[in-house]
């Protein structure tokens, strides 16, 4: 494993009321170790992990500090306050990690099956998948750790959602957060009037995002004219200066200093970024060709003052800036999306990266000239009346779910199917496609792919839509066919228990046979008694199921029953078949080719 | 489809037709062959431009031999734009259906600014240097001077466009703005003349209002229109007070120093002309004995904003003699200048009328009637003269002259209003005189002389009995047209408590009320959880926006709407405003949706639309009453009373409620679309107040629905959405058909349809 131990600064508390002691926190595999910087101050801690029970930790963006808290078999806990998020969730990882592995070490069979060297990253992908699927966990106490199947066959069929979980975390970019920056709020020492901000790299970004003469100026006067210190502390003084909303004063100083009139003025970089951007506005929103049109408003025409119309100052109006820009800015800003995609360290590092994307960006703006047609294809889009029109005949398949119910409930459709009630309006709908159209429009399609490259999106969003149109419109149709609320399925009408136990049972027959059916044909030993080992479990279950028909109540017992013979069936052939390649074996047995059992 | 009302075969582009846009039509009709104004007032989201462009160009392609041309005014550029792509739609189906015979001409009009295709003119930041860098390049005697020095620049595309001359024609087709752009720079021809050339052949031409009701701009555009042209004025809900501002005029103290500038520049001209070429102005003297009309025979490039009053026996009038003389008539402006600076100087606020205004001025300043009137005229002539080319530095002399006509021309319907400061900052002396108009009429007038039909048409001209008066004219038709829905697409709520169950209101005391502030803040809040795409939502004004905006900010309640939704806000800086629209309409594309902050009366409400998931639901935030305490409207309000027995009160709530219901009618686009309005405001449950919304809102307004509370209309929020959610029958259901195909139209004949109708 990557780390046998995880260390942290932290404040152990008995209770919640507590103020705590500060200290540090050790753990390892064994036990957690805790030591207050003060050696005089009580609170010393020395558990052993064996006798952890549970964790329960605060969750991120509560109002609560990160609190982790870590109970016992004796329903004592104990309490750490970490000092941020970051720490807590190392820990509270490390604890998750050691607690599972207690569970698996101490049950862990006797019997030695061939096993692989796990990477921590892989169980801990493990572990974090047990923990969140209590379906998938339930299937893994009952197989692994009663020695039905090995956690080597157990993940194996599952190897793609391993696969997947891992590929997802690269892949899927952090938005920028929807609040504003404008809420870090300082924190004082209560005492002085000295305030303190707590930049971190992230909010940094978004700074420079939003402000790009910020981001100008840092990269200019940093470090060679000033440190990274003073830039920031001029930066919140114009912040503050800007939230008293005294522009006057904001002048006033911004004419004194000049790197910070920086701050104070209103930001040019952006000034001109949108009015090349205003030439790529929907033309059904341009207001400011109305602007260029109106020539009652020439300067003092038309009603000068009215009620709606306000008072501006004049003067100053330079330092002048409203909450309302901030917050376009910043909405304008999250909608772009990040456009920086490195580990985010160091301030230096993040302005140059954000420097350089937008670099490239410009580049590709001025190379697109195709906003006209953009333009004029927003527009038509936003005349026509959709209603008016007649069916819209877009070639298309409809996407057939045999049973829409399939998709949404399988155990209600098997149900159905067995009762025999036949779904046949399912079928009525219409395939709109020749032969010769599916052809051809897959033909134009590859060469379009050709010409151009995967675009997104693939499928035309108007196609899409109407394929899902018509798939909904089938589901809704079923109902007529069953009679009865889509919603309200045979599963729901049995006691909770019931259907919970019968589900469980479902998938847990379903997991047997994908293993007994994969490992057929039987070459090796291993797989001879992973057969055994699972037909054993298999027959298992019939009693089990017995009982369940035996509990619900009579009116329901037909249903259940109904609902149970393709999970017997199922079992019935598997276990023929076994029964079969036994009896072939056993014909073959006097010969023992390889001297297996 | 295509389908017969009486002898006209219509033309229209989409398979369906909704009966009221049928009847629309119907109606439309009956006022074209009367040859009459009409009143016409359809729902939003019912299709009304397109049902009138439909009628009218089949109306005039049944009847070859009389040769309509459809004039259409729109308030914005982007309706214009987006009306023309409909004509677009209309015409290409047209051509398809009919062959080479269909072909039309129609294009946009707009100011250099929109048109130009010069990069250097372009350049310019606003629209006033746009126009004189044009004429910088473009005026006669520049081109002149060009043709003996090579070195003077001018304008390529202008060139161009001269040099083809009779060949320099559009190609019969739909022109919006930005393909006469396009049209343009590949022919390597200035759009904007061509266009202005192009506007009277045309059989479709589709301007801004004030192409028509502004004199100024006007006389020059809009002069050679036949009579026989139709008028549209659509989302002619507003148009009183277009009128209005196109005849009002304010002077103010930064006016008076410009002008007087302006005219210092101006005696150097004329001292330089004195010495380098004096018969010029000889020249001038002679054709102001003759009379003003002779400008007919200006150069295009340098024709001016027009006259602002426009009668035409001004132009037939000699100009007065004591003016004729260039510094004769400089004489006069610097009189009245000095005379305007003295009525600033006042402490008090001052009412006055026209007839009184004129007879002081001619007291004190000794200038009379006669040579005010003449004002505008003759400094455009002298500037002519001089050669001037930067008009847009000398915008404060001509406000002045614009003054003096006006003052000069009207001796009713108009008060002068002095204030010495604006009375919510009465530490700051900031004097305005301003001439404002009352009368809405005498701008619209010259139109309906003019021209035989004027259709006025919006989606709400509630009460329609009302716009008549206003206008002065007589509809041969006027008529309310309902909305027949397939499905109940709109919602509309009166929600008069707030999740506290204490009132909420934007009167006077209370908009300031925490409670108030905070209960609006919860209510949105709550309605961002719960609906889906876009929220709009319309406050009374700028300042009381700014004002709640910091308040939720302070309380963290915009933090807390923030997690569900992106926030974008309307400002008064224009290009912003279109910014942070064009990023909501992405933000509203991408999926979870966005809250747009607006105001009723700002721009975004008179013209932008959020139908679809660009606007699921508009709040508008209180009652959107003017400013009472305006001098101005109250001289209004006088004159409404005292001219049309208008009361004040009503005529308040009726301004106020036509801006609220313009303001939540733009969620709705078609039949298919739905949306949610909610009215916040007590006041919105008092009967007088309510039913002077428009009929299709108010029946769908429910009794249940009148006085809610938050956490209630959060309860109905939710069932509609469910309840829209669902599929459902476009053709509508039993009984009452609201979508008509050809084949109904031709199976209900004449007689059936009034049934089906109504």
């Amino acid at each position: 494993m990557a780390s046998a131990h995880v260390t942290k600064r932290a404040k152990y508390k008995t209770t919640i009321k507590d103020p705590g002691t500060p200290g540090t926190l050790r753990m390892t595999f064994e036990k957690i170790l805790f030591v207050p910087h003060n050696p005089k101050s009580a609170g010393k801690l020395d558990v052993e992990f064996r006798y952890i029970k549970g964790q329960k930790h605060t969750k991120e963006g509560s109002n609560k500090p990160p609190w982790l808290n870590l109970t016992n078999n004796q329903n004592g806990s104990f309490i750490f306050e970490f000092e941020n998020y970051s720490d807590l969730q190392e820990c509270r990882d490390f604890v998750g990690k050691v607690l599972a592995k207690g569970g698996e070490v101490s049950e862990k069979p006797t019997v030695a099956y061939p096993d692989e060297q796990l990477s921590a990253t892989e169980m801990e992908l493990r572990i974090k998948l047990l923990q969140e699927d209590s379906e998938l966990q339930k299937l893994h106490k009952q197989f692994v750790l009663s020695g039905v199947l090995t956690e080597t066959e157990f993940w194996a069929t599952r190897k793609k959602l391993l696969d997947r979980e891992a590929s997802k975390k690269t892949k899927q970019r952090l938005g920028f957060k929807s609040a504003m920056i404008s809420d870090i709020k300082p924190s004082t020492d209560g005492r002085t009037n000295k305030v303190t901000f707590n930049l971190t790299p992230e909010v940094i970004l978004q700074i420079f995002a939003e402000k790009p003469a910020v981001h100008r100026a840092f990269l200019s006067y940093v470090p060679n004219k000033m440190s990274e210190r003073t830039f920031w502390t001029k930066y919140f003084r114009a912040e503050y200066l800007h939230s008293t909303k005294n522009s006057i004063a904001a002048a006033a100083e911004g004419a004194e200093d000049e790197e910070l009139a920086v701050f104070l003025k209103q930001d040019d970089i952006l000034a001109s970024e949108a009015r090349k951007k205003i030439r790529r506005v929907d033309p059904t929103l341009d207001m400011e060709a109305d602007e260029g049109d109106d020539y009652t408003h020439l300067p003092d025409h038309g009603i000068f003052r009215e009620g709606n119309k306000e008072m501006t100052e004049s003067q100053n109006e330079l330092y002048k800036r409203s909450l309302s820009q901030d917050i376009n800015r910043h909405a304008a800003v999250v909608l772009e999306g990040r456009a920086v995609d490195v580990e985010l360290e160091d301030t230096k590092a993040v302005a140059e990266a954000l420097a350089q994307s937008k670099q490239k960006s410009s580049n590709k703006g001025e190379s697109g000239g195709d906003t006209s047609r953009e333009r004029l294809d927003r527009l038509s889009r936003m005349t026509e009346i959709e209603d008016l029109q007649g069916p819209n005949t877009l070639p298309l398949a409809p996407l057939c779910i045999k049973d829409p119910r399939d998709y949404f409930d399988s155990q209600q459709a098997n149900a159905l199917r067995t009762s025999g009630d036949a779904l046949g309006g399912i079928e009525q709908i219409k395939c709109g496609l020749s032969t010769q159209e599916v052809y051809g429009s897959l033909r134009e399609s590859i060469s379009l792919i050709k010409a151009m490259g995967l675009k997104e999106p693939i499928v035309k969003p108007e196609v899409a839509h109407q394929v899902f149109d018509a798939l909904t419109n089938s589901i809704s149709n079923t109902k007529y066919h069953i009679g009865k609320n889509p919603q309200e399925s045979i599963l729901d009408r049995l006691p909770r228990k019931t259907k919970e136990e019968l589900l469980h049972h479902w998938t847990s027959i379903l997991e047997l046979l994908k293993h007994f059916w994969a490992s057929y044909p039987i070459t090796t030993a291993y797989l001879y008694a992973k057969v055994n080992r699972l037909k054993d479990a298999m027959s298992n279950i019939y009693p089990q199921l017995e009982e369940i028909k035996g509990s619900v109540p009579s009116e329901l017992r037909h249903q259940v029953s109904l609902l149970v013979r393709p999970m017997h069936q199922a079992l019935d052939a598997a276990i023929q078949h076994y029964e079969a390649s036994m009896q072939k074996r056993s014909a073959q047995s006097g010969e023992r080719p390889n001297g297996y059992v | 489809m295509k389908f017969q009302i009486d002898d006209v075969t219509v033309y229209f582009p989409y398979d369906y037709i909704y009966p009221e846009q049928y009847s629309y039509m119907v109606e439309l009709k009956r006022a074209l062959d009367a040859k009459g104004h009409c009143l016409l007032e359809m729902p939003t989201g019912t299709g009304k431009t397109i049902a009138l462009l439909s009628l009218i160009t089949s109306y005039s392609l049944s009847k070859p031999q009389t040769s309509i041309k459809l004039i259409y005014c729109t308030r914005t550029v982007h309706e214009m734009e987006k009306t023309l792509a409909e004509l677009k739609l209309l015409h290409n189906y047209q051509i398809k259906h009919l062959g080479p015979q269909a072909r039309i001409l129609a294009i946009g009009l707009s100011s250099r600014k929109n048109l130009c295709v010069n990069p250097t003119v372009l350049a310019a930041e606003n629209r006033d240097s746009v126009d004189a860098g044009c004429r910088k390049l473009t005026a006669s005697w520049v081109r002149a001077m060009a043709a003996e020095n090579p070195n003077v620049p001018t304008c390529q595309f202008f060139e161009n466009y001269e040099r083809a001359a009779s060949a320099a024609v559009l190609p019969p087709g739909v022109y919006t703005l930005q393909d006469l752009r396009v049209f343009g720079k590949e022919k390597g021809w200035c759009p904007y003349f061509l266009a202005r050339h192009m506007v009277q052949f045309a059989n479709v031409v589709v301007y801004s209002y004030q192409y028509l009701l502004d004199p100024k701009v006007a006389g020059i555009i809009s002069k050679e229109m036949q009579k026989e042209s139709v008028v549209v004025f659509d989302e002619a809900h507003n148009i009183d007070n277009v009128c209005i501002e196109a005849l009002s005029v304010s002077v103010r103290r930064q006016t008076l120093e410009g002008a007087t500038r302006n005219l210092n520049r101006i005696s150097q001209e004329i001292d330089r002309f004195k010495a380098t070429d004096a018969s010029r102005l000889r020249a001038e003297y002679n054709r102001l004995v003759e009379g003003l009309a002779l400008r007919g025979n200006l150069p295009i490039t340098d024709n001016w904003l027009s006259n602002p009053a426009l009668p035409d026996d001004i132009l037939k009038e000699a100009v007065p003699g004591n003016i004729r003389r260039a510094e004769h008539f400089l004489h006069v402006l610097r009189r009245l200048v000095q005379y305007l600076r003295g009525r600033l100087d006042t402490e008090n606020v001052e009412k006055e009328s026209p007839v009184s205004f004129v007879a002081s001025i001619n007291s004190h300043a000794g200038i009379d009637q006669k040579t005010l009137k003449f004002c505008y005229d003759r400094l455009h002539s002298l500037m002519l003269t001089l050669e001037i080319t930067d008009t847009d530095e000398f915008l404060h002399i001509q406000t002045i002259c614009d003054f003096a006509t006006l003052v000069g021309t009207y001796g009713r319907g108009f008060s002068i209003i002095i204030e010495p400061f604006d009375e919510r900052m009465p530490h700051i002396p900031d004097p305005i005189l301003q001439l404002s108009c009352h009368d809405a009429s005498l701008a619209i007038k010259p139109v309906f002389d003019r021209f035989q039909s004027v259709v006025i048409t919006s989606g709400t001209l509630s009460p329609i009995d009302l716009y008549p008066r206003l206008l002065n004219f007589h509809p041969v038709v006027s008529r309310s047209f309902t909305m027949s829905l397939t499905r109940d697409c709109i919602c509309p709520m009166v929600l008069t408590r707030g999740s506290d169950q204490l009132p909420v209101s934007t009167k006077f005391d209370m908009r300031s009320d925490p409670g108030v502030v905070r209960n609006y803040g919860k209510l949105l809040l709550e309605m961002v959880s719960v609906v889906p795409d876009g929220i709009v939502c319309f406050f009374v004004s700028y300042s009381y926006m700014d004002g709640i905006i910091n308040t939720w900010n302070d309380s963290g309640i915009l933090k807390e709407i923030m997690q569900h939704k992106l926030v974008f806000i309307e400002t008064q800086d224009v290009v912003e405003t279109t910014l942070a629209l064009d990023n909501y309409r992405r933000a509203c594309d991408c999926g979870r949706g966005a809250v747009f902050f607006s105001v009723a009366r700002g721009k975004v409400a008179e013209g932008i639309d959020f139908d679809r998931h660009y606007g699921r639901l508009v709040i508008m935030f209180g009652v959107p009453f003017q400013y009472t305490l305006s001098k101005i409207l109250l001289a209004r309000l006088e004159y409404l009373r005292d001219t049309f027995q208008i009361k004040e009160g009503d005529f308040l709530t009726f301004d106020a409620l036509r801006q609220a219901a313009q303001c939540v009618g733009r969620v709705i686009r078609s039949k298919a679309d739905y949306g949610m309005m909610i009215f916040a405001d007590k006041r919105y449950s008092r009967h007088d107040k309510r039913s002077k919304l428009p009929s299709w809102i108010l029946s769908h307004l429910r009794d249940v629905n009148l006085n809610l509370s938050t956490d209630m209309a959060l309860h109905i929020a939710k069932e509609f959405l469910r309840k829209m959610a669902q599929p459902y029958e476009k053709v509508g259901g039993s009984g009452r058909k609201t979508l008509l195909s050809e084949e109904d139209l031709e199976k209900m004949g004449d007689g059936g349809m009034d049934d089906m109708l109504h």
